[in-house]
């Protein structure tokens, strides 16, 4: 099923929760709401459900105006954020609430609800109440609740949020082979980036009600359309410089960027895995701190001059833990910095994201 | 840490103790055994006026309220704390406050409001009168003033589970599809189950032991508008105490039969939340 949302507005009391939004999915994508708490992704999902109601603006489902359909006309799945699972009903029961409703005779529910909990891993679980699984369990309890029906479009509320990191790993995983075998359009609402980055086709990004940029993974990551989305996708610096020529000199360093006007001051965005640390006297930098996460390193410097009124300013970058740049690197010790790709934006940056 | 609290109390806590159990046997069982004790010993007499027409019509007639209390309060319960928790108007506030007022008034001062509206020179009267409906000291204004002083019960409990449970299982059910009244039937009203269970318990106990507003109301006519508890008031001022007696007993019975009810529930138990954790 395809969407198309067009101008959408949501206004709870005096604050403007939806500005102005509208995007495109296409059939079949499974696409990512991403962005801080708050921003209103979730309200974004919910008025395409029908669980909310738009302010202004349209919503279309395959072709055809829905803001006027009740959410049970939709024929849309959703996947709440705390499950919502029928607390009186068992697992077979939750299942098959969507086909009973809908006057699906008892035998075919029984087989769509054997067929789906074998699918989901919930063999031998019909049975037992909401309150007596896991909460991955739930989980996909819900999502098999909301699939029973055959959706052709799959909306999910931070479907993972409420379980643990190795569980949410593993749904994760397995949203993304769901969708492929089922193939119905799915919207997912979280703000954890790895999550959209790892599972998605496409990512919007979403702060304040707005649209800040739609696209794929590898285009949100290499050409983030504003600073908003290059401050919040990955670990980053933002440090303040000046425009010369085809590069913005940040303290004693020198990042290209392209397209800016000779001496115009700019917020550099410096991703951690796009800096080179090596150690050399004099250098430009100071270490002050080394941490070993997992396979990588986090290093810590404080940069030359590169603060306001000429003091240092903090710097990281983060390196595989075998990196021959990482080579005497240590406490104290004294390194230069190659910038191997930046961003530059004018003016004030917006606040940094939560 | 079971076995400690399980633990016989020692030293000062035994003296805690025997007080705590003083106390509740001065209050609690030596007037109970009291009652049965004087039943006993009048028995024959207990017996003879417990199967008397005047009798027999205060309990039915206190039954039969108690029972349609339960209904109403059960439907207008239900609908009430809908409106309440779900609805969002200007006047919830002071309806939210007003519902509480049958706890707050004196049930003399209720059967008295109602005097004024429906007794014999009530406000009410003149349109009564010309339907040929009779209220004031007649069955209805027993059930009415119960009806009256029972409200707050079942509306609150059912309230508080509403609240607790929220609205986002019946969007889940409008999102596969189920009607408002699929949904009301199959979601709403099971997760409201045990706030109706207790609602009622707590209308029924109360239906039962309502006497100040039924007395003014109604006037305890025998065989009209005398209820249980009036019927024991009215045997004690005719001095015929093994009447009163043997209705005390009866009510006493059926307060208890209600208390081992609730206590078989355990709410705490039966309320599962499928979300918590």
């Amino acid at each position: 099923m395809g969407i198309e949302v067009r101008n959408l507005v949501k206004r709870f009391g005096a604050l403007t929760v939806v500005d102005a939004m509208s995007f495109e999915v296409q059939p079949g994508e499974l696409v990512a709401l991403l962005g801080p708490s708050g921003g209103g992704k979730s309200t974004v999902l919910r008025i395409i459900a029908g669980l909310e109601t738009a302010d202004a603006g349209q919503v279309w489902l395959d072709g055809a105006r829905v803001d006027h359909l009740h959410a049970r006309q939709r024929q849309v799945g959703f996947v709440f954020q705390h499950y919502a699972l029928f607390r009186h009903m068992t697992v077979a029961q939750n299942i098959a609430f969507g086909l009973d409703v809908r006057g699906v005779p008892r035998a075919e529910q029984q087989r769509t609800v054997e067929r789906l909990l074998q699918v989901m891993g919930l063999r031998g679980l019909g049975d037992r109440m909401p309150s007596q699984i896991s909460g991955g369990q739930r989980q996909r309890v819900a999502l098999a609740r909301a699939l029973a029906p055959t959706p052709k479009l799959l909306l999910l509320d931070e479907p993972f949020g409420a379980v643990d990191a190795k569980v949410r790993e593993e749904l994760r995983q397995w949203l993304r082979r769901m969708h492929d075998a089922v193939g119905a359009t799915t919207i997912f609402v979280t703000h954890d980036q790895e999550e959209a980055f790892a599972i998605a086709d496409r990512v919007m990004i979403i702060q304040s009600g707005r649209l800040e940029q739609h696209g794929t993974p590898l285009e949100i990551l290499d050409h983030p359309a504003t600073e908003f989305v290059a401050r919040f996708v990955g670990d980053v610096n933002v440090l303040t410089g000046r425009v010369h020529g085809d590069h913005a000199r940040v303290g004693p360093l020198l990042a290209p960027v392209s397209g800016l006007p000779d001496g115009q001051e700019v917020h550099v965005v410096l991703r951690a895995y796009d800096l080179k640390f090596w150690r050399e006297d004099p250098g430009v930098a100071t270490v002050r701190r080394v941490m070993t996460i997992g396979d990588r390193v986090r290093v810590e410097a404080l940069l030359d001059r590169a603060g306001p009124d000429g003091q240092p300013a903090p710097i990281f970058a983060q390196f595989p833990r075998r990196s021959s740049l990482l080579h005497g690197v240590e406490v104290g010790c004294r390194i230069s910095i190659e910038v191997t790709r930046a961003r530059a934006w004018p003016g004030v940056p917006p606040e940094p994201a939560s | 840490m079971a076995e400690r609290i399980l633990r016989k109390p020692a030293g000062a806590s035994r003296l805690v103790f025997a007080l705590v159990c003083g106390w509740l046997t001065l209050l609690l069982v030596v007037p109970l055994l009291a009652l049965v004790g004087a039943v006993v010993q009048d028995r024959s007499e207990v017996l003879r006026t417990l199967l008397s027409a005047e009798a027999r019509n205060a309990l039915l007639l206190t039954l039969g309220v108690a029972l349609a209390c339960i209904a109403c309060n059960g439907v207008f319960g239900v609908a009430g704390a809908l409106v309440l928790v779900r609805q969002r108007f200007w006047l919830r506030r002071v309806l939210d406050a007003l519902i509480d007022m049958p706890l707050a008034l004196s049930p003399v001062m209720t059967g008295l409001a109602f005097l004024l509206v429906f007794g014999r020179s009530g406000v009410l009267r003149p349109v009564l009168d010309g339907l040929g409906v009779e209220i004031a000291f007649a069955w209805p204004s027993v059930l009415l003033a119960t009806l009256f002083v029972t409200l707050p019960f079942t509306l609150r409990e059912v309230a508080l589970v509403l609240e607790e449970v929220g609205d986002s299982e019946e969007q889940a059910a409008a999102t596969l599809g189920a009607s408002p009244w699929q949904t009301f039937w199959r979601i709403t009203l099971p997760n409201l189950r045990g706030g109706l269970i207790i609602g009622t318990t707590l209308t029924t106990a109360r239906a039962l032991g309502e006497f100040g507003a039924v007395l003014v109301v109604g006037g305890s006519i025998a065989n009209r508008t005398q209820t249980a508890t009036t019927f024991i008031h009215a045997a004690i001022e005719e001095r015929q105490e093994p009447a009163a007696f043997g209705m005390a007993l009866i009510l006493a019975a059926a307060a208890i039969l209600l208390l081992l009810f609730m206590q078989g529930l355990d709410p705490t138990q039966k309320r599962s939340p499928a979300h918590g954790d």
